[in-house]
């Protein structure tokens, strides 16, 4: 029953023609359910050591919201990713963003966008905002028995609302807690000092290329504090994942637009400091 | 005491296909035409939700003829095949021969094993990279399957539809050119020395695969844009 490849048993099996649910991880969860993270049974009592995600920001700006991930993943004190990427699309409407256990954390998401995917395809219209921030947090619940074992997905989930015509910020605890957030929200290690930041320098009404670069701030802020967020890589040219979600879409922000914005921060704060240090001796 | 009747395996399969040859008649026909960057489907449908071309996967689309819920029973099983082989494979492996071979082999057990057919005659399409590498599938109401180049009509009217379509389609036509030909033919007379009919925009269900999208290539033709298209 559970083979992957559905036509090793000749004509379409009849779970597959049985009229009902538009969900793809509850036919999964009748037909496959050893395909679902959250129903993989776990070996021993000791945390496993695998890569984690760390810092996600999100800002909410005029017309929509802007979202950004770090490039970093960390395996205990050792960085195991310098170029992982953290924030997806979830549909042409939504972004999603991750900390935590990295591999469960990116199989999450691929279901995640295939649920709004199949949704679509099946009802031939597109779920609401709070639907698809609810059936994250269903998910994100079946996934409780491997956040006890230290395995722990949080994300971060936001969207352009079409009917109200504004982005909007839900969070999530490992229990599938769904929290609508206002302003500007982070997650992750770094956090704490992500949203430090982000208090400071959010205003209303930022336009989507201003909260870009709040988002960016933050991201620094927090990889100047957290051993585990990373900072943009000036070296390799790796930056941070941005996205902007607004009537027209997800758009990932071109690289040459974050090496300049990276640029102009980096600048700032260098001169900043050279003030500091060149008042003491002056 | 009645005797059961004996019914040849002949005669019993002759009436099996009468009966879903004639349910099918009843619809109307679809046309899947080739275009230059993709394949058209188009068809008469008043209806904006109760769709007879849908998409299935990022290039591949599904259109039908007959029964709706039997049609409908297929299609939402094949977004789930599709589905479920992408995520355990990759999307780059899901194949519309692959889905082609399994309704193939539905409706083939359908047809031999159970009381009554299934009254449907499916396209399952697949848009490639070049316009050589398109695929287009006709399945019948048996589990037959032909592999079809350029054009394929199907339901009711589908023989006189096809004949309107042959005699002006060819390779490299541009999408308002396929659509106006398509849209002619649906529209053609339904018996020698009738009257041709203007069907409007609002009267028809036009979807394309587009092969210049980038991942999704499926896309809904409606409203002014449909109404420019055309006009030409």
């Amino acid at each position: 029953m559970t083979h992957p490849d559905p036509l090793a048993t000749g004509r379409l099996p009849a779970a597959f023609l049985t009229p009902g649910s538009s969900s793809f991880v509850d036919f999964l969860a009748s037909y496959a359910p050893g395909l679902l993270p959250g129903n993989r049974p776990v070996v021993g009592a000791e945390p496993v050591a695998a890569p984690h995600g760390t810092t996600i920001v999100a800002v909410v700006c005029a017309g929509g919201l802007v979202m950004a991930g770090d490039r970093r993943a960390t395996m205990g004190s050792m960085i195991a990713s310098r170029e992982i990427e953290k924030v997806f699309p979830a549909d042409d409407y939504s972004a999603i963003g991750i900390a935590g256990t990295a591999g469960l954390a990116v199989e999450l998401v691929r279901l995640f966008q295939l649920e709004l995917e199949h949704y679509e395809k099946i009802e031939g219209s597109l779920l609401s905002l709070d639907g698809k921030a609810n059936r994250l947090a269903t998910m994100i619940r079946g996934n409780l028995g491997l956040a006890l074992q230290g395995l722990a997905v949080v994300p971060l989930f936001g969207g352009f609302d079409l009917d109200r015509g504004v982005g909007r910020i839900f969070s999530y605890d490992v229990t599938g807690g769904r929290y609508e957030e206002h302003e500007h929200h982070a997650v992750g290690s770094g956090s704490v000092f992500a949203r430090g930041s982000l208090k400071k320098l959010w205003r209303r009404g930022l336009t989507p290329d201003e909260a870009v670069r709040v988002a960016l701030e933050a991201l620094v802020d927090a990889a100047d504090d957290d051993s585990a967020t990373g900072g943009p890589d000036t070296t390799r040219r790796i930056w941070p994942v941005v996205a902007t979600v607004t009537r027209s879409g997800y758009l990932r922000v071109p690289d040459e637009t974050l090496e300049q914005v990276v640029e102009t921060v980096v600048a700032e704060r260098r001169a900043q400091h050279g003030h500091a240090r060149g008042g003491e001796h002056a | 005491m009645s005797m059961p009747f004996y019914v040849s395996p002949e005669q019993l399969m002759k009436d099996r296909a009468d009966y879903a040859r004639k349910g099918i008649a009843r619809g109307r026909s679809v046309v899947v035409v080739q275009y230059d960057e993709g394949i058209a489907f188009a068809t008469e449908n008043a209806s904006r939700a109760l769709h007879k071309v849908s998409e299935i996967y990022d290039r591949i689309a599904f259109a039908a003829v007959g029964k709706y819920n039997e049609f409908e029973n297929l299609r939402v099983a094949g977004v789930r095949y599709a589905d479920l082989r992408g995520y355990s494979y990759d999307r780059e492996d899901v194949t519309a021969r692959a889905l082609a071979n399994a309704y193939a082999q539905t409706l083939g057990t359908v047809f031999t094993t159970e009381s009554k057919p299934l009254e449907v005659e499916l396209v399952v399409a697949e848009v490639g990279r070049t316009a050589e590498a398109d695929q287009i599938y006709r399945l019948t109401y048996d589990g037959s399957v032909a592999d079809e180049h350029g054009w394929v009509v199907m339901g009711g009217q589908a023989e006189r539809l096809a004949s309107v379509v042959e005699a002006d389609w060819r390779q490299g036509l541009t999408l308002p050119q396929v659509l106006q030909l398509a849209v002619r033919a649906l529209g053609s007379a339904p018996e020698e020395g009738g009257d041709q009919r203007t069907l409007p925009a609002a009267q028809l269900e036009v979807a394309v695969l587009d092969r210049t999208r980038p991942r999704r290539a499926f896309r809904r033709l409606a409203g002014p844009l449909l109404e420019d298209l055309l006009e030409g």
